[in-house]
C-alpha cells in the first residue's frame, strides 16, 4: 500500500508542476458554463424589422404602429420599394420585412382583398420561422381586432393551443446544458487526460520502471487514474455550483443519485481513455484518438446541444453507444425532472455494463502487456 | 531580382518546400487535413441539427370525434411529429414523457368539436418536454403551426370568411373571396425555402475547417519542431524572423485554401448547399480570415513548449471563439454584452461573411463591414504574433 | 589581435531569475582550434553555447564570435557559424538530399554549388546510395555524421557542437572526431561540448566549467600538470567536487561529475 501511496503523490506532482495543462483543467470547466450559458441560446428577442410602405395611409399606418408598439419588434427602415429589401437582408441590417400593397387602405374599404407580404430571413430557418410567425400574429391579430369593431365575430375557426413547457417553463437555455457540459468535462478529464498520461509513461520509458517494480498492474492503474477521479469529481462540483449561482439552475432530484450516477460515468470514461492508451504508442496518437473517440461524440451525439431525434438513423443508431447520451439522459431527469432511479434504471444499467466491458477490456490490455 | 533577394524569397520557397513534404509525408498531419475535414463535414452537417423531424408525440384524446382525429392525423401528416401512442388517460401521456418516450403531449378535451362548432373557438393542451435541449420552443412553435392551419381548414368548410395563408414556402396565396375587405397575408422566408438546416450549417462548417487548419494544425506543427530540436537549428541560420514565418505560414495558407474548396465541392455534392455569390470573393475573404487563423496559430506556438500544450491551447481558444461565433446558435440570442464583445471574434465575421455570400449571394459592398474587421484584425494579430516569436531568447 | 581570434569573451553572464547559469565568464577561442568547452551537467555549457550562437541575449558581459558582437549583431554572427546541437536536428522525415538542399537554400547556396557540395559530401561520407533515404532510416551514427556535415555546408569560420557524440559507440566516436579534425586542418575552428574525457584529450584546448565559472582553461598537458593529476579524469573531479576535497558534504541538488567515460 506505501508503493500505492508513493504512486499517487507521483501522479499529484505530475499534474501541479504541469501548469498550463492544469491551468486549463481547472479553468474550462468554469469558463465553459459561462461560454456555454450565454451562447447556447436560440431565443428570439429584438428583431430587427423593415417596412415597405409604398404610399402611407390610415391603415398601414395603425399597422406600422401596432408592429412598433410589440416590444419584440425594432423598426429599422422604412422604405418605399420592395426593391430595396434585398442590401438590408444582405448586410444582416433587417431580420424580418413588412411589404405592403400600395392603397392598401382603399382596397380594404372598397371590399377587396388587400395583400401583405412577411418576408423573413430563413438562412437560420428556425428562428427565420419564428420571427416570421410572430411578425404575423401581430398582424392577425389585428385583422381580428379590425373585422370585430367593423362587426360580426371575428370569424374563422380558431383552435387555441394552450401550451406548457414541463420541467423548464421558461424554458431557460442554461438548464439544458448543464447535464451535457458535466458529462462533456467528465470526458476531457478522465478520457482524455488519462489517456495521455498514461501514453506519455510509455513514450517517456518510465512505464516500463512501473511494470517491473513490486506494484500490482491494478495499483499501477489506480494509481495513474485516482487523481483524475479527484479533478473530475471536483470538476462536476464546481460546474453545479457555478450553474446554481450564476444561471440559478435547479437540482430537483437526490443530489446523491446524480452525484453517484457521476461516479459511475466518470469510471466508464476513466476505463476509455485506458483503453485508448493501450491501443495507441504516442502522445500524439492518443489525443487524436481521445477526440475522434471521446470527445466529438460526446459533444454532438449525446442530445447536449442538438436533438438526437432530428438527425439521420445512423448517427442516431451510433449515439446509443456513446456513454455520455445516457449520462446526460440521466443527469436532466434528476435535475430538472427531479425523476428518481425508478425512471432511470435502463439508462443506469447501460452505463454499468458499459463500464463493466470497459473495465474489463482495460485490464485485459494492461495484462497482455505485462508478458 | 534585388527586392525578391532582400526578401530572401529563394530562402522561404526552400522551407516551404521542406514543410509540404513534412505534411505530405506525415500521415497524421495528412490525415488531419484532409480525412477528418470531410468526415467532419459529412457528420457534422447532419448531427448539428436543431431541424425538427419526428418528435415523439403522445395524444391524450378525450373528445375522440373526427375532428380531434383530424387533428391527430395532420400533425402526424406535417413531418414534424411521429404519434407514439394515443389513449384517454393523462397519466398515460405524463408516463410517455418521464419515461422519455414522448417529447409532447397533445391533450384534446371532451367536446373539443361541439364547442368549436358552436363558439368557433376551442383549446388543446400541449406539454412539451423543455429539458430536451433547445428544440422545444421551436417544437411548440411548429405544433402551434399545425394547429392553427387546420383551424383555417375547419373554417374553411365550417365558415369561408377569412384565411390566411400560412405556410412560408412554398408560397402559397389563399384563393380571393368575394365579400368584406379582406387582409391576405402571404408569408415567406427567403434564402433557405425548403427550410434545410444543413445549409445553414455547411458554411458555418466550412469555417470550422479552415480555423482549424489555420491555428490548430499550425500551432501544432511549430510545437512539434520545437520538441524535435529543428526550430533551434533554424534560429542559428541567417534565416530572418519574417522570412521563417512566412514560409511556415505559406503552405498552411494554401492548404486552408484548398480545405475550403474541397468543403464547398463535397457541400454542394452531399446536400446540395447554395452556392449563391461569387466564390471568388469567398476565397478572398478566406485568403484575409486564414491570415488571422495562421497568426492565432503562430502565437499559440510561441507560448506553449510541448504539442500537448499546444493543442490543449488551441483547443480552449478555439472552443471560445467557435462558441462565441454565431456558428452554432444565432448572435442576435445573445446577451447585448456577449454580442458587444463577438465584434473581437474574428471567426463571427467570417461566419457572416461565408453565410452571406453562400446563401444571400452578398457582394462586396454588402459584407464590407466584416470584411474590413477581418483586415483590421489580421493586421493586428499578425503584428502581434510575429514580435512575440523571437529567434533570440530575451 | 582580434583576427586571430575566433572567439573573445569577457564577463560573460546569463542569469534566470535568481539563479546565475553562467557567472562572468572570459575566454578567447583562437581562429583554426579545435576548443573543448567541458563541465558538469548544469555547469551551464548549454547555456553559454546558446549565447554565443545567437540563440540566448547575455544578461552582462560581451562577446565577440566571428568578428561580430552577439549583442547587438546576433543575426550577423549566425551567417558565419554552423551549429550542430545535442539534440540530433534534421528532419527525419526529409531524405539526405532534401535536408542538403534545405540548408543550403537557407544560407543562399546557388542551386549548382548547393549539389556540388552534395556530392563531395556524401562521397566523403560513403552516402552516396543514402542520397534519397530518409534521414529517419539512417542508423544514428550516419545521422549525426551528416548533421555535422550539414553543420559546415555553408564552410563556416566557427562550428559549434553541443555534445555531437551522445548515446554512439566509441568506433563511429572516432569515425567522428576524424571528420573533426578535418575540418580544423581546412580552417574552421571547432568549439565542442563532450562528457567524454577521451574526447577532450584530442582538443587542442579546453576549458572546464564548474558551477557556472570557468574553472580551469588550457592544453590537457597544462591541465594535467597543473593539478598534478595523471588524467583529464582526475582533474574534472577534483575541479566539479572541490568540496568533497575540503571535507564537507556534497550540497544537495549538486550535479553528479560523470566518471569515466560513461556518463
Amino acid at each position: 500500500m506505501n508503493a500505492l501511496r508513493g504512486l499517487l503523490r507521483k501522479e499529484g506532482y505530475h499534474i501541479l508542476r504541469d501548469r498550463r495543462t492544469l491551468m486549463v483543467l481547472i479553468l474550462m470547466p468554469i469558463v465553459q458554463v459561462v461560454l456555454f450559458g450565454y451562447s447556447i441560446r436560440t431565443d428570439v428577442t429584438d428583431v430587427r424589422l423593415a417596412i415597405v410602405d409604398p404610399a402611407p395611409d390610415p391603415v398601414t399606418l395603425a399597422l406600422r404602429g401596432r408592429l412598433a408598439a410589440t416590444n419584440l419588434f425594432r423598426t429599422v427602415a422604412v422604405l418605399p420599394r420592395a426593391s430595396e429589401l434585398e442590401p438590408l437582408f444582405k448586410r444582416d441590417a433587417a431580420q424580418v420585412a413588412v411589404v405592403f400593397e400600395p392603397r392598401l387602405g382603399e382596397r380594404l374599404a372598397r371590399g377587396l382583398p388587400a395583400r401583405v407580404q412577411v418576408i423573413s430571413d430563413a438562412t437560420e430557418p428556425n428562428t427565420g420561422v419564428a420571427r416570421q410567425s410572430y411578425v404575423a400574429a401581430v398582424i392577425e391579430a389585428w385583422d381580428r381586432e379590425r373585422r370585430a369593431a367593423e362587426g360580426g365575430r371575428g370569424g374563422g375557426i380558431q383552435i387555441v393551443p394552450d401550451s406548457r413547457m414541463r420541467f423548464n417553463p421558461t424554458r431557460e437555455s442554461s438548464n439544458l446544458f448543464v447535464p451535457g457540459l458535466m458529462a462533456m468535462v467528465l470526458t476531457i478529464i478522465a478520457s482524455m487526460m488519462t489517456a495521455l498520461s498514461l501514453t506519455r509513461e510509455k513514450e517517456t520509458g518510465t512505464m516500463e520502471g512501473l511494470l517491473v517494480s513490486p506494484l500490482r498492474p491494478w495499483q499501477i492503474v489506480i494509481g495513474k487514474v485516482a487523481p483524475y477521479l479527484a479533478i473530475g469529481f471536483i470538476g462536476v462540483i464546481a460546474v453545479l455550483a457555478e450553474a446554481r449561482l450564476i444561471f440559478h439552475v435547479p437540482v430537483r432530484g437526490s443530489l446523491a443519485l446524480l452525484l453517484g450516477e457521476g461516479l459511475l460515468y466518470i469510471l466508464v470514461s476513466l476505463a476509455l481513455g485506458i483503453v485508448i492508451s493501450a491501443r495507441t504508442s504516442s502522445q500524439r496518437v492518443a489525443m487524436m484518438a481521445a477526440l475522434v473517440g471521446t470527445m466529438l461524440p460526446t459533444v454532438l451525439l449525446s442530445g447536449f446541444i442538438f436533438p438526437i431525434e432530428s438527425m439521420p438513423w445512423p448517427l442516431r443508431w451510433l449515439a446509443n453507444i456513446v456513454p455520455a447520451k445516457w449520462f446526460v439522459a440521466i443527469a436532466r431527469g434528476i435535475m430538472l425532472e427531479g425523476t428518481g432511479i425508478a425512471y432511470l434504471w435502463p439508462e443506469t444499467l447501460v452505463l454499468m455494463v458499459m463500464a463493466l466491458v470497459l473495465l474489463a477490456v482495460s485490464a485485459r490490455s494492461f495484462n497482455v502487456r505485462l508478458e | 531580382m534585388g527586392l525578391a533577394k532582400r526578401l530572401g524569397l529563394r530562402r522561404i520557397l526552400v522551407l516551404a518546400r521542406a514543410e509540404v513534404l513534412h505534411v505530405v509525408r506525415d500521415r497524421a498531419t495528412l490525415g488531419q487535413l484532409i480525412v477528418v475535414p470531410l468526415v467532419q463535414l459529412l457528420v457534422l452537417s447532419n448531427a448539428t441539427t436543431f431541424t425538427i423531424r419526428q418528435t415523439p408525440a403522445y395524444v391524450v384524446d378525450f373528445d375522440r370525434t373526427s375532428t380531434s382525429r383530424g387533428l391527430v392525423s395532420r400533425m402526424a401528416a406535417s413531418g414534424y411529429f411521429r404519434i407514439v401512442g394515443r389513449s384517454a388517460s393523462p397519466d398515460a401521456g405524463s408516463d410517455a414523457m418521464l419515461r422519455g418516450r414522448a417529447t409532447l403531449v397533445l391533450t384534446i378535451p371532451t367536446d373539443f368539436e361541439a364547442t368549436l362548432v358552436r363558439t368557433g373557438t376551442a383549446p388543446v393542451h400541449l406539454d412539451v418536454n423543455a429539458v430536451q435541449g433547445s428544440a422545444a420552443g421551436i417544437v411548440q412553435s411548429y405544433a402551434a403551426r399545425v394547429i392553427a392551419t387546420y383551424g383555417d381548414e375547419l373554417g374553411a368548410i365550417i365558415r369561408p370568411s377569412m384565411r390566411v395563408a400560412r405556410a412560408s414556402a412554398p408560397e402559397h396565396v389563399a384563393p380571393p373571396a368575394r365579400g368584406a375587405g379582406r387582409l391576405e397575408m402571404r408569408v415567406r422566408g427567403w434564402y433557405n425555402p425548403s427550410l434545410d438546416y444543413r445549409h445553414y450549417m455547411v458554411p458555418g462548417i466550412l469555417v470550422v475547417l479552415v480555423t482549424i487548419v489555420g491555428t490548430l494544425i499550425t500551432a501544432q506543427n511549430i510545437a512539434r519542431e520545437k520538441e524535435a530540436g529543428t526550430l533551434e537549428q533554424l534560429n542559428v541560420t541567417p534565416i530572418t524572423r519574417g522570412q521563417f514565418i512566412a514560409a511556415k505560414l505559406l503552405p498552411f495558407w494554401v492548404l486552408g485554401l484548398i480545405d475550403l474548396g474541397l468543403g464547398l465541392v463535397a457541400g454542394r455534392l452531399a446536400f446540395g448547399i447554395p452556392i449563391r455569390g461569387s466564390v471568388a470573393l469567398l476565397f478572398g475573404s478566406a485568403a484575409v480570415y486564414l491570415v488571422v487563423a495562421l497568426a492565432i496559430g503562430l502565437w499559440i506556438s510561441t507560448i506553449v513548449e510541448t504539442q500537448q500544450q499546444a493543442m490543449f491551447v488551441a483547443f480552449f481558444v478555439l472552443m471560445v471563439y467557435l462558441l462565441m461565433s454565431g456558428l452554432l446558435t444565432p448572435i442576435d440570442s445573445m446577451p447585448a454584452w456577449v454580442q458587444w464583445l463577438s465584434q473581437l471574434n474574428p471567426v463571427r465575421h467570417f461566419v457572416t461573411i461565408t453565410r452571406a455570400i453562400l446563401m444571400k449571394g452578398a457582394g462586396v459592398r454588402d459584407i464590407l463591414a466584416p470584411l474590413a474587421s477581418l483586415v483590421v484584425y489580421a493586421a493586428v494579430v499578425l503584428t502581434l504574433a510575429v514580435r512575440q516569436y523571437a529567434k533570440r531568447a530575451a | 589581435m582580434n583576427e586571430s581570434l575566433a572567439i573573445r569573451a569577457r564577463e560573460l553572464t546569463r542569469t534566470f531569475g535568481a539563479f546565475t547559469a553562467v557567472d562572468h565568464i572570459t575566454f578567447d577561442v583562437r581562429a583554426g582550434e579545435v576548443f573543448g568547452f567541458l563541465g558538469a551537467n548544469g555547469a551551464g555549457k548549454t547555456t553559454a553555447i546558446r549565447m554565443l550562437t545567437g540563440l540566448l541575449a547575455p544578461s552582462g558581459g560581451e562577446a565577440v564570435v566571428a568578428g561580430h558582437d552577439i549583442r547587438t549583431e546576433s543575426e550577423a554572427v549566425k551567417r558565419d557559424i554552423g551549429y550542430m546541437s545535442q539534440r540530433f536536428s534534421l528532419y527525419d522525415d526529409l531524405t539526405v538530399r532534401e535536408n542538403i538542399q534545405l540548408y543550403g537554400g537557407i544560407y543562399d547556396l546557388p542551386p549548382a554549388e548547393i549539389r556540388a557540395r552534395m556530392r563531395r559530401m556524401l562521397d566523403r561520407l560513403g552516402l552516396q546510395r543514402s542520397e534519397s533515404a530518409l534521414v529517419r532510416s539512417l542508423p544514428l551514427g550516419w545521422k549525426q555524421k551528416l548533421a555535422f556535415s550539414v553543420a559546415l555546408l555553408h564552410e563556416p569560420r566557427i562550428v559549434f557542437l553541443d555534445e555531437p557524440t551522445g548515446g554512439v559507440d566509441p568506433i563511429t566516436r572516432r569515425q567522428f572526431w576524424e571528420l573533426i579534425y578535418e575540418a580544423a586542418h581546412a580552417g574552421t575552428t571547432v568549439f565542442v561540448t563532450t562528457h567524454y574525457m577521451d574526447e577532450a584529450e584530442y582538443c587542442d584546448r579546453i576549458s572546464i566549467m564548474v558551477a557556472g565559472r570557468i574553472g580551469a582553461l588550457g592544453t590537457p598537458h597544462e591541465l594535467k600538470a597543473q593539478f598534478g593529476a595523471a588524467s583529464l579524469d582526475d582533474v574534472f573531479v577534483r575541479l566539479a567536487r572541490p568540496e568533497r576535497a575540503a571535507g564537507a558534504a556534497g550540497a544537495p541538488g549538486e550535479p553528479l561529475a560523470p566518471r569515466g567515460a560513461t556518463p
